[in-house]
């Protein structure tokens, strides 16, 4: 493409006048990117994240060895090597293999955790914000129990009731991470729920039930996708403190908790088993840290000229 | 024929504050009436009481003859639209101006939207090209037109205007203020409406009310200010506050 095709969609992108609603949001939506892609770190975040999708993705493909079945004869704890990058555990499987297919579980486990809790506490937040009164009282109040509890305490708790197994997990963490998002909507939703463009809708005859969902829940999406960024980290480390403790996943699913839970028995001779699941627990929470923190420059409404 | 607003000793109490004290008014059909008086004097409350946005102790709101309980329907929404007084906060910022002037036909379920708004943009003076525009890329005196154009997209014959101009520069002013005159005149429409700027009340209104502390002092025609044909002391001393007052 040469410079002055890629200048006149730039111009095209950052117009005063867009022509159509396409236009209009392609726009708004490149200035959130030049503002996120301008930080280097963030950039760093979101390209180990997409190395996350595409190794979940080809697994299959990129793993040299079987996830779940090893050599026990030959290649039990070997130490990293050219044929066994990571090395070998107990049961001689390749651990390099089994990480791979373990991001699979990894974005399993977030993915849901974030559908599901971040919703409830959407919904939750923002209706006892603009509802105000009881509602508000009861709604908040049980967020507050919630919010009482320690979240691994609590989400073990559930898992005991409901059955050990990664489905449990989920449900068990996402249960125990909606509340701080109930918080943070509430508070949003809170500022805005006075303002002149609400009254104004009002004064339209809009429904409650319209105004929350078209009016107030756009507003408190963006700082609720960066907590719920910035929280993705806890929630693997949560989802891995799970597999350790042996509530979570059950082996010989290739979960990285589970995994660090198995090679704790050998951490001292064989560091490998237990490190390097460790360091991909590591690195992906770092990812989802550093895009979590771009996330928030570049969607917060109250910087630059939102 | 019967008043187009009717207020009977209305009383508005937020918590413990009595806002609004036994206020009684009559506006009729096609008139442009004024209210005027300092800061807190409840001219915006009664604006809001009118709307549903304050909460109404006692006393009755008549709008072209029907009598409003608490509840607002749909059909009085058709009827009485209201322009804020702050442009930059009456507008959502995530929101196009083509989506804001959509949100009110979608409620009321119109079929010809595109047309509406198309026509809606025209009559407030901003073309298509602001159409796709959000609320940020635009100045003062425009956001303040869209507001003008949102509140007449569902015809309604009623229009509340809570100091519509006060926060926007002198030329821009008379602008929006010839834009709500020549709107008024085209589709013969009630105004109420509020301001501390007694110059534009004598110029835009017929008639006016002085409010002071949550009650009404007089009620004057707007040659009487004018000519300085008051009986209240307080209305005499608003009129030397607004010293260099002179009709042209």
């Amino acid at each position: 493409m040469s410079v002055e095709a890629i200048q006149s969609r730039r111009d095209w992108l950052l117009s005063e006048r867009p022509a159509s609603r396409a236009q209009a949001r392609l726009g708004r939506a490149y200035v959130a990117w030049r503002r996120f892609s301008a930080n280097r770190l963030a950039f760093v975040g979101l390209l180990i994240i997409i190395a996350l999708l595409v190794v979940a993705a080809f697994a299959g493909v990129l793993a040299p060895y079987s996830p779940s079945f090893g050599d026990l004869k030959n290649a039990r704890l070997l130490a990293p090597s050219a044929e066994h990058w990571f090395g070998t555990d107990d049961l001689g499987r390749d651990i390099l293999s089994r990480i791979l297919y373990g991001s699979r579980w990894t974005l399993y486990v977030v993915i849901l955790v974030a559908v599901i809790a971040a919703p409830i506490g959407l919904l939750v937040g923002t209706v006892a914000g603009y509802a105000g009164g009881w509602t508000d009282a009861i709604l908040m109040r049980i967020t507050d129990i919630f919010l009482a509890f320690p979240k691994l305490v609590l989400a073990l708790a559930f898992v005991a009731a409901l059955g050990p197994g990664i489905e449990n997990a989920v449900l068990a963490i996402a249960i125990t991470s909606w509340p701080p998002y109930a918080r943070i909507a509430r508070a949003e939703t809170l500022t805005v729920r006075n303002s002149d463009y609400i009254k104004a809708v009002q004064l339209m005859g809009a429904s409650p039930f319209r105004i929350v969902l078209r009016h107030i829940m756009p507003l408190c999406i963006s700082s609720l996708i960066v907590r719920v960024t910035l929280d993705m980290a806890g929630i693997i480390l949560t989802a891995a403190g799970l597999g350790f403790l042996g509530l979570g996943a059950q082996p010989p699913l290739p979960e990285w908790g589970t995994m660090i839970a198995s090679g704790r028995r050998f951490v001292l001779d064989q560091w490998w088993v237990a490190g390097a699941p460790g360091f991909a627990i590591l690195i992906v929470s770092l990812g989802f840290n550093l895009l979590g923190d771009g996330l928030r420059d570049a969607l917060d409404p109250r910087s630059g000229d939102q | 024929m019967s008043s187009a607003i009717a207020l009977d000793r209305l009383e508005v109490i937020f918590d413990r504050f009595r806002a609004l004290n036994g206020v009684s008014l009559d506006v009729q059909p096609g008139e442009s009436f004024g209210l005027v008086g300092e800061s807190g004097s409840g001219k915006s409350t009664l604006l809001r009481a009118i709307a549903g946005l304050a909460p109404v102790a006692s006393g009755n709101i008549t709008v072209n003859g029907k009598t409003l309980g608490t509840r607002r329907d749909k059909a009085f929404y058709r009827e009485v639209q209201m322009v804020f007084q702050d442009p930059y906060g009456s507008l959502h910022p995530r929101q196009t101006v083509d989506r804001l002037l959509q949100e009110p036909l979608a409620i009321h379920g119109f079929a010809d939207g595109e047309k509406r708004i198309e026509r809606a943009l025209d009559e407030v003076g901003l073309g298509n090209g602001f159409r796709f525009r959000y609320a940020h890329q635009l100045s003062g005196g425009q956001r303040q037109r869209v507001a003008i154009a949102r509140a007449l997209i569902l015809e309604p014959s009623i229009l509340l205007l809570d100091e519509p101009t006060s926060a926007l520069d002198a030329s821009v002013q008379a602008e929006v203020l010839n834009l709500l005159e020549e709107v008024r005149r085209r589709r013969k429409l009630t105004f109420l409406m509020v301001s501390h700027d007694l110059a534009i009340i004598t110029h835009m209104c017929e008639r006016l009310m002085v409010m002071q502390g949550g009650e009404a002092v007089e009620n004057l025609a707007a040659g009487d200010l004018v000519e300085r044909r008051v009986t209240k002391d307080y209305t005499r001393n608003l009129l030397r506050a607004s010293d260099g007052f002179v009709r042209v």
